[in-house]
């Protein structure tokens, strides 16, 4: 199936995989480097984004509320949660994170199901960016290639609040170095809290944003997660802009992985990410040393 | 009965004296005779020791959770109906295994239910649960092939019966078939040779197909199935996009199907894949450009994708609920469905349940638990009354000869209720459509 427009379409297709990997990705790879928590419920939170949004649609029809519903859904939901429970959990061993937050995926997961069953549930794209676009060599949903424009304004709007505001270089330097921050007399509370909010919210909003492209099932979140993780692997643990070439990479990967054989598309993106271990084991973009 | 037979000229006589003090003390204490059958034959399995209570256990091992997961909970359904059914002495279980009375031979099923996620490590650990600490005399469960081929494995190993769930592969009673495993429901053989000539007749000879497949047994086989036979009518695979078990989207192989040049798309994805495997592409416009069908229809799929989507969309399957015009069996369960669970079954359910029913009418037939002399009840060939007509099993595969149905998505506008989505185009006979039971390579294996 190697053709000239199916790589085009292809290498596309791969960039508006990417643009959706790299946002929840970012907020995965924000929260770990900032406060050192693996948070295995991103997924979940990528999910409750969805669904929230999915129910603000079904109550307003809009689309614009469903968006904000959903990512302020699940920042609030992110908050909630490292009050009550995460920042219990900073002073303990990463397997102790890792069981807490696994536990608590599995707590919204089936909070979900119980509340809206397995069945799947749609959201439409709004009317504006319905149909098909003709790119010349492809016809290509026209919701798919607002999500790119979408998620590149999201990430945007990721990095200026990173690298233009007095939060984001407290999160940065926290990223480097929490300790020194911590001495200089900074209320790293506060920081945390508003970061774990922030991150919950990208992927809150990845879900809704991503929801008229998939069908919102409870278990969307678990293949998601595992592809988050191998993005924020292969960008370099805790870099912003690691997560976003990262993300970038690896929809390519599944995207041309495909065109030659679809079977081994994902394989492909683990098999990247080992390579990028063993050569880089920080990551393309990340730091050696970091925690 | 050869085997008892042939042993029966070996007898010495300290047998015949023991087997006669047995008797007469199976005559002298309640419930003796059961013990006396029990004499005759070595423990097998979890036999006599899951058989000797008041009532039997059935271990369920069904997705609940997952791409299955939709599904999973439709069959759990129509086991708990059987279940149900079984214990009462339902008129409609009666028809089909007309010894029954209350419960099997008098005891009671229970059940324990647990969450293979249709993982066949999952499922597998659980059956291996449910027979080591419930003695269950028998296990069902499986929502995909690659549990039902596992799960075969474990019912041979352990010498416990085993009814699969939902299962297309064709292995499953192929090469991967055991003794001690047994399906009712159809595959990818029947379904291609029972779908094939009404896709022909609609779309022609010649054409171009597109498949999408996921990756595992079930998959690859009902992919062949249908290769094989469009091959005879001239049509060629335009492209095969092999893809994972719950694959989180499906754009970069509906790519390559659009770019592939083919007339129609086979979807042989199935559960959630299949939902989303289906409204992705509509979303790339496929739909509109090529015609769609489903050689293996998918429980809910209509009520979850929506029934424009599959408006004139061929599917074959086991069961629907239309069905009821024809076969008052099939009426019977739909009421007796609707009526404790509030919806029309779908096939999963209805496959649920017959695989219990046909269990408990060989048990009965056989007139003991004792593994070997079910099987061989099953393999006896009777004609049994089904929901969808006269059905019997096939010795020499443990498969059900049965029909295919084949169904049409209805146009939202045809609906004459919210759920009426499909018509029924034509019930073909099963024994025509099944291949040579030595030809995908079945070999049981032994009783004991």
């Amino acid at each position: 199936m190697i053709t000239w427009p199916n790589f085009l379409s292809q290498l596309f297709n791969g960039l508006a995989l990417g643009a959706l990997l790299a946002l929840i990705s970012s907020g995965l790879t924000i929260i770990y480097g900032t406060l050192g928590v693996l948070n295995l419920a991103h997924g979940a939170m990528f999910m409750l984004g969805g669904y929230a949004g999915y129910v603000a649609f079904e109550a307003t029809g809009s689309f614009i509320v469903a968006v904000i519903a959903g990512a302020l859904f699940v920042g609030i939901v992110g908050v909630v949660m490292e009050r009550v429970i995460i920042r219990h959990f900073y002073g303990r061993p990463h397997e102790d994170q890792l069981l807490v937050t696994f536990g608590l995926a599995i707590c919204f997961v089936e909070i979900v199901r119980f509340f809206f069953s397995s069945l799947s549930k749609t959201v439409p794209p709004p009317s504006l960016f319905s149909g098909i676009t003709s790119l010349g060599v492809m016809f290509y949903p026209t919701y798919r290639l607002a999500v790119v424009g979408i998620v590149a304004v999201a990430l945007l709007v990721l990095f200026l609040v990173l690298y233009r505001t007095r939060l984001g270089m407290i999160v940065r330097a926290g990223i480097e170095d929490s300790t020194m921050v911590d001495s200089l007399g900074i209320n790293v509370d506060r920081v945390f809290m508003l970061v774990f909010g922030i991150g919950a919210m990208a992927a809150g909003f990845a879900g809704i944003v991503n929801a008229p492209v998939v069908s919102l099932t409870p278990d969307m979140g678990e293949s998601i997660l595992v592809q988050t993780f191998v993005v924020v692997v292969i960008g370099g643990v805790g870099s912003f802009p690691g997560a976003v070439l990262g993300g970038l990479i690896a929809g390519e990967i599944i995207s041309l992985t495909s065109m030659v054989n679809p079977s081994y598309a994902y394989v492909m993106l683990f098999a990247a990410m080992t390579l990028v271990l063993m050569v880089r084991p920080h990551g393309l973009l990340g730091t050696r040393g970091r925690e | 009965m050869q085997d008892g037979n042939s042993n029966w000229y070996r007898r010495s006589r300290r047998d015949f004296m023991r087997t006669s003090l047995g008797l007469a003390g199976g005559l002298a204490l309640p419930g003796g005779f059961a013990r006396v059958f029990a004499a005759e034959h070595p423990p097998i399995g979890t036999w006599p020791a899951g058989a000797s209570g008041k009532s039997v256990f059935i271990g369920i091992a069904v997705p609940r959770t997952g791409t299955y997961a939709v599904q999973g909970e439709d069959e759990l359904k129509g086991w708990q109906l059987a279940v149900e059914h079984i214990n009462s002495g339902h008129p409609l279980i009666k028809k089909i295994s007309p010894k029954t009375d209350k419960g099997v031979l008098g005891k009671e099923v229970k059940y324990g239910v647990a969450d293979s996620a249709a993982k066949p490590n999952d499922a597998v650990q659980a059956q291996q649960r449910f027979i080591t600490e419930n003695k269950a005399i028998l296990i069902t469960g499986s929502t995909s092939s690659a549990v039902a081929v596992a799960l075969n494995k474990l019912a041979q190993r352990e010498k416990v019966l085993y009814v699969t769930g939902i299962s297309g592969s064709n292995d499953t009673t192929g090469k991967d078939c055991v003794r001690y495993g047994f399906r009712q429901c159809f595959y990818g053989q029947t379904a291609a040779a029972a779908i094939g000539p009404i896709v022909v007749k609609a779309y022609g000879k010649n054409k171009k197909a597109a498949y999408l497949t996921p990756d595992y047994t079930y998959g690859h086989t009902v992919t062949k199935s249908m290769q094989d036979y469009l091959a005879t009518a001239g049509w060629t695979t335009a492209t095969n996009q092999v893809a994972p078990l719950g694959a989180p989207d499906y754009s970069s192989y509906l790519l390559n199907v659009a770019n592939s040049g083919a007339d129609v798309l086979i979807n042989v994805n199935w559960g959630h894949d299949a939902v989303l495997s289906i409204q992705q592409a509509k979303q790339f416009g496929i739909l509109d450009k090529m015609k769609l069908v489903v050689p293996y229809q998918i429980p809910f799929l209509s009520r979850e994708a929506g029934p424009a989507l599959l408006a004139d969309v061929y599917a074959a399957t086991d069961f629907w609920w239309t069905l009821e015009d024809k076969f008052p069996l099939a009426k019977m369960f739909v009421e007796a469905f609707e009526k404790k669970f509030g919806y029309k079954p779908e096939w999963g359910a209805n496959n649920a349940y017959m695989s219990f029913a046909l269990w408990a009418e060989a048990v009965e037939n056989a007139g003991t638990f004792y593994p070997p002399d079910v099987i061989k009840s099953f393999e006896a060939g009777r004609k049994i009354q089904s929901t969808v007509g006269e059905v019997y099993f096939r010795k020499e595969d443990h498969q059900l000869v049965r029909p295919v149905i084949i169904v049409k998505g209805k146009k939202p506008s045809e609906m004459k209720g919210k759920e009426d989505f499909y018509e029924v185009v034509e019930i073909v006979p099963g024994a025509p459509l099944m291949q040579k039971p030595d030809a995908f390579g079945c070999n049981l294996g032994s009783y004991t």
